[in-house]
Parts: C-alpha cells; structure tokens; sequence
C-alpha cells in the first residue's frame, strides 16, 4: 500500500493535522459538556426510548402519539424524508432527461419551450416554488365537494384518496415473485437479444407474467378493495396522498429537473459531432443514434453532476417544514424543542442527512465505474 | 428567507453552546446576566414577533403586545429607559437554545411553564405573565359548537408548542381521532386554516383571539370553542443559575401588580411624591432600599410604572382590544390570580 511508501516527514505532518482535528473536536465537546453541565441541561440519548407527544400526520409505520417513543418517531422521519427523495430523484431523472433531449430538438419551438422551463424554474428560489404548490393544493375544493375524476378517487383540499388493496399474506410473496420474474426476464433478456426469432426474444419477457401467476394460483389470497368514504369531516379508508407530500414532491422535483435538463443537454453537447454524423452514415434513424450511440459516451459526463443533483434534492426536502410535510428536520425540530436536547437533536439529524448522502454518492459512483469498464 | 435566517440564528446559538465562553471568568457573585447587560447598554429580549395581543409590530413599525411591554419594563427597572432594548425574534423551536446560549437575556414570548421545561431545559420560569389555556377555533359554516364534535378532524398546530401535547392528551383521553397539519410559520398555519385545509386551528385561547381580532370584518364568521383543555400559565424565562437575574424579572412582575393594587398608574405616579402611604413609599423607592438590594437603583419600580405603566393599563392597552375578558388574569382580589407579595 500508498502508506508503506510514505516518508517519515510526510507521515509526521499527516499525524500533526490529525491531531489537530482531533483537538478541535475535543476542545468542542468538552466545552460543550461543561456549559451543558452548569446549565443543567439533559444530556445523552436516553430520550429515544422514552414516550414522544409528538402529533404526526402522515407515516409509513404505525405511530401512537404520547405511546410510541422518540426513537419510532424519528424513524418515521427518516421514512418520509426517503418517501420524497427516493421517487424525487427518479422523477427528477426522467423529467429532466427528457427536458435535456428536448432542449437539443430541431423542432425549434419544442427547444425553446424546453430552455424558457428550464430557466423561470431555475431561478425562482425553492422556498417561494414550494410555498406556490402548496397555495395551489389549498385552492381544490372542501371535502364535501371534493372531485370524482373517477368511481373512488376523491380530490379535495384533504389530497388525494384512491380505492387501497387490502393487504393478504399472500400478496408478499406474489411481489417477491413479480421481483424474480422481472430478474429472471433481464438475465435471459440479454442472453437471447442477438437471437434470431422474435418468438425466443418475446419468450424471454414471459417470467414477469408466469411466475407471479404461479403464486397467485397458489396462495389464492382474497381481493378486497378499501372504498374511501367521506365520513365527518374527512375520507376514511382507502390510500390517501396529502396536499403537504403532493406540494413537497412537485416543488422539488420540477426544480431539481431544470438542473439535471442542463446536465443531460451538457453531457449530449459534449459528445463530439463526428459520432453523430457516423451514426447518421449508417442509416440509423436519429432517435436510434441518440439511444445507442451519443446516449452511453454522455452518461459518462452525465453521472458525476448528477448525483450532486441527487444529494442536492435530497438536502433541499429539509425545507418541508415550512409547508407542514413532517419530514426528518421537521420531527427532530419538535423533538429538540420538547426534550431540550439540541446537540442530539442536530447530531441526528447531520449523521441520517450524511447516510443518505454517502450511499447515493457510493451507489453512482459505483454506477459510474462500472460504465468507465464497459466504455475501456 | 425568515426561515433562513431562523436556522442561522439557532447555529449561532448551537456554536455559542460549543465555544468557550470568554465571560467564564466573571465573579459569581454579581448577576452576570445583569452586569452584561449594564455593561452593554442594551436589553435583548427575546419575543415572538408575530402574535398579536403578546408582540406584534403595529403600522408604526413599534412592537406591541404585553411580552412587548414586559421587556420594556425590565428594561426601565434595569437601565433606567424602556428604549434601551433590542427585541429579539424567535420561533417556538429556537427560542430555548437561544436564551441557553446567551444571545438573549430573557425570554418573554408567551411560553407555557412546564415541570418537564424547568427540570431539564437548564431554564426557569419567573412569574406567570398570562393565564391561558389551548382552546379550538372553527369557522361557524362548520357547525361544530364543541370540541367533542371533533373527533376525525384536521387540526393544524404549531409544532414544538406545549399545545401539541394538550392536544395529543385530549384526544387520546376522549379516544377520538385527528389528523394533525404541523406548520412553522405563523402565517403559513393561518392560511392553510383560513383555506379549509384544516377543520379547527389550535394554540392558547388568547391567540385564537388575536387571530380572529386580525380577520377584521371576517371574525364573525369564526367560533371559538367553549373548551379549554389545558392549562397554559404563561411567563418570561431566564438561564437557571443567575438568582439576582430572576429576582429582578421575578419582582419587575410583581411591582406593576402591586402598583394596579394601590391604584398607581403611569398617569398618577408622579403625583405620589408626597405620600404617606407606607406601601407605596416602597414601591416607589422613597422609603427603604429594596432597589439596592435587587441590584437596582431606589428608582426602579418608579420607572417601570412611569414608563410603562400597571398590569391594568397593560391589559388595557393590548388584551382589551382583542375583545379577551380580563377572567384569570385579573387582580386576587377582583377575581382573578394576579397576586403579589409584599414589597417590603
């Protein structure tokens, strides 16, 4: 290793600035310690486990007010902070890709409506854009005279409310099954995509149809479907989608794809001229030469800006508070508020922020690596 | 951003916590509090900003407000001039780190005194400066005329307030359900209410009277609830471990109490020089030295009364016009709880 060939100056030098950082962060803490001590503020995580009045709206995991502790509710934080992140970035992704392309369109009026997108959504700040979505969300109707687009959907001020499927046992494992199917159908995919016939490659796509038909056959689970129903003030029953999720979710990502629009239409204008041009000579049609040819060597480009993209959403979601959608920040601000206890709190909140951030990073770099093979 | 600059603000607090503080090596035996604020010249108090009736600039730019006005009193008996102060804005979740840290001297922004806040906040509470209790407001197209009819509703709330936790008792206790809408900004939960995004808006009673009072020729159409499900004793706060800094908040409360009592007002107090009343010879420093033995000059209570005036002419001036019957937060002997010990 790197660390055997370093000289004993070097070494001494990397020693002295670690020593440094770690005497800063002593110095921190031991102060800290100390004011916290004579102002006989409550210390340590202990108030995880204790019971949290913390009232939450919306959450993936079952949640008592005053019963379940601190600890669940901050993971219910961490679940809707994720709940907007995780389909932001996807969406952002396939918006902005799509923005990007447009922007390089011959149709000249297809590319400038693309750029006037981009730039009236970049620069407006995101606190303004949220608090726009969220006026707009707020004008839709009471839920007495909510919106039926259709037999069972409801759409008033409350959000969104759809028929749910009652969960049967036997439903897990026909979405495992649908999993395997989707994996079994891509590995044979690419083994039979230069086969001649379209017959075996259309064969290869039948595992995501027969696998979770098999297991359907043979749990049998009963299908029974959650009907909304406006009872006293609200809609009972059904899956629902609030306005605060709807406003933070549209805010964020109709943002974040005029960033990654510039990205992609950076990373495709990167791409020399020559290799169009030599895709054109063959007789592939311009979708087909965007697809194959100028599309992989842009990823490239593409990739490392985009996951500061990624993070960047990520971050940005803390901004939830202000619209009401109890994401991490804003759970872990009422959490500091009742307990007192700040530099957990805050510590909390750095290290999930930071988890987040590290895998995103790892995942595309990953990703990018792996394209920098197949490119070499 | 406000926010923005509401998260800034609670780093410069967090960092305040982390560094050395270079006034650790004052004597313990003053009031550091005091002494820094003589030395500066200035009180920071530390207020909403945005809640009418406690602290909320009028359209001459000037905070008003009974918080505001409890500044200005500290601020009198301490440095002799209700204009040597500087009103800090604060949120419900950044107001305690701020007065940890130090960036405010005293907390006056309409702050439920809680055993769980005292014991381990490192803060105590003064005096009570107001006797509030969480209550409901619905608009009256709604029908609902009891905080029983509630049950399934959307309420929005303030988060990292002492009425989420009311709340969450309530309902739990009744066994009915709710769906809350937690929002931050004070404006941003008046707007969400007002489009019926929720059902029912609850905070302290006072400042659902407040709300309705800004609604102008709208306040008809609002109700505020009979119930009140908790008790919320309202009070400035200080950093435990200055007494001589909560003694002087502590009585700065209860002279203007005393002078409402003897009937002494920012109108009449000059004409009491002569006296001979025993009382107020006290309460305005002609007698005895109770100003020097809170640290403060014999002038003390004389200027909060002159400058500012009693608890009536507080309420007077910034309760009563919200239409909020006095109740609680009248003199013992009147019906209500204000009731001071002897200044002697």
């Amino acid at each position: 290793m790197a660390v055997a060939a370093l000289r004993p100056r070097a070494l001494l030098w990397q020693a002295l600035a670690l020593g440094v950082v770690a005497g800063v962060i002593a110095v921190f803490s031991i102060n800290a310690s100390h004011h916290l001590a004579a102002r006989h503020i409550a210390t340590g995580f202990g108030f995880l486990s204790a019971a949290a009045p913390i009232p939450i709206g919306e959450s993936l995991i079952t949640y008592t007010p005053s019963v379940s502790t601190y600890g669940r509710a901050l993971l219910i934080g961490v679940l809707n902070t994720l709940k907007v992140a995780i389909p932001g970035c996807l969406l952002a992704t396939l918006l902005g890709t799509l923005i990007g392309i447009a922007r390089l369109s011959p149709i000249a009026l297809l590319a400038r409506l693309a750029a006037l997108y981009v730039e009236l959504l970049r620069d407006l700040p995101l606190l303004l854009q949220l608090l726009f979505w969220y006026g707009v969300f707020q004008t839709l109707p009471a839920p007495r005279q909510a919106m039926r687009p259709l037999p069972g959907v409801f759409l008033s001020n409350r959000g969104l409310r759809v028929p749910d499927l009652v969960w049967q046992p036997g439903f897990t494992g026909v979405a495992l099954a649908l999993l395997g199917g989707i994996g079994l159908s891509f590995f044979l995919a690419r083994r039979t995509a230069l086969a001649p016939g379209l017959a075996v490659r259309l064969g290869a796509f039948l595992p995501v149809l027969l696998l979770p038909a098999a297991t359907l056959a043979l749990y049998r689970p009963a299908f029974r479907v959650d009907w909304p129903a406006l009872h006293g003030f609200n809609f009972q029953g059904g899956a629902s989608l609030s306005p605060e999720y709807a406003a933070l979710l549209t805010g964020l990502v109709l943002y974040t794809t005029s960033y990654v629009a510039e990205i992609v239409r950076g990373g495709l204008a990167a791409v020399a001229r020559g290799q169009w041009e030599a895709g054109a000579a063959l007789g592939l049609p311009r979708g087909a030469v965007l697809r194959l040819v100028v599309l992989p060597q842009a990823l490239r480009l593409i990739i490392p800006p985009l996951t500061s993209q990624y993070l960047n959403l990520v971050k940005n979601s803390s901004l939830a508070v202000a619209i009401g959608y109890q994401d991490l920040v804003s759970i872990a601000d009422t959490t500091l508020n009742q307990t007192g206890q700040a530099i957990e709190g805050v510590a909390l909140i750095m290290a999930v922020y930071l988890s987040i951030s590290l895998t995103i990073s790892l995942a595309m770099n990953f990703y990018n690596a792996r394209l920098a093979r197949q490119a070499g | 951003m406000p926010r923005f600059a509401r998260s800034l603000s609670g780093l410069a607090a967090l960092l305040a916590l982390l560094l050395p503080s270079l006034a650790r090596a004052a004597p313990p035996a003053a009031s550091p509090t005091l002494a820094a604020v003589l030395a500066r010249g200035v009180l920071n108090c530390g207020v909403a900003g945005n809640a009418a009736g406690f602290s909320l600039p009028d359209s001459a730019g000037v905070m008003r407000g009974i918080d505001a006005d409890g500044c200005r009193a500290i601020a009198a008996a301490v440095l002799g001039d209700q204009k040597k102060l500087k009103f800090v804005p604060t949120t419900t979740e950044n107001r305690f780190t701020a007065l940890q840290s130090g960036e405010i001297d005293v907390l006056v922004r309409e702050t439920t005194w809680t055993l769980g806040r005292e014991a381990s906040l490192g803060l105590e509470f003064g005096v009570i400066n107001f006797y509030d209790g969480t209550g409901f407001m619905v608009k009256k197209s709604s029908g609902v005329t009891s905080a029983r009819d509630l049950d399934g509703a959307t309420i929005c709330v303030e988060p990292g307030t002492s009425t989420e936790l009311a709340i969450a008792d309530y309902f739990r206790v009744n066994a009915m359900k709710y769906t809350p809408v937690e929002i931050q900004d004070l404006q941003e939960i008046h707007n969400a209410f007002l489009s019926g995004r929720c059902d029912a808006y609850s905070t302290d009673s006072s400042a659902l009277a407040g709300f309705r009072f800004t609604q102008g020729a709208h306040a008809e159409d609002f109700v505020l609830l009979p119930e009140l499900i908790s008790k919320e004793p309202l009070g400035p706060m200080v950093r435990k471990g200055d007494d001589k800094w909560f003694d002087i908040i502590r009585w700065v409360s209860f002279a203007e109490i005393t002078a409402e009592e003897l009937g002494v007002s920012s109108r009449n107090v000059e004409s009491f020089h002569d006296t001979t009343n025993p009382d107020i010879r006290r309460l305005l420093g002609l007698e005895g030295d109770l100003g020097k033995a809170l640290g403060l000059d014999d002038q003390w209570a004389f200027n909060v009364i002159r400058q500012v005036g009693n608890t009536g002419e507080i309420w007077q001036r910034n309760m009563a016009p919200l239409g909020l019957p006095r109740g609680l937060n009248n003199l013992w002997n009147r019906g209500g709880l204000l009731f001071a010990p002897p200044l002697r």
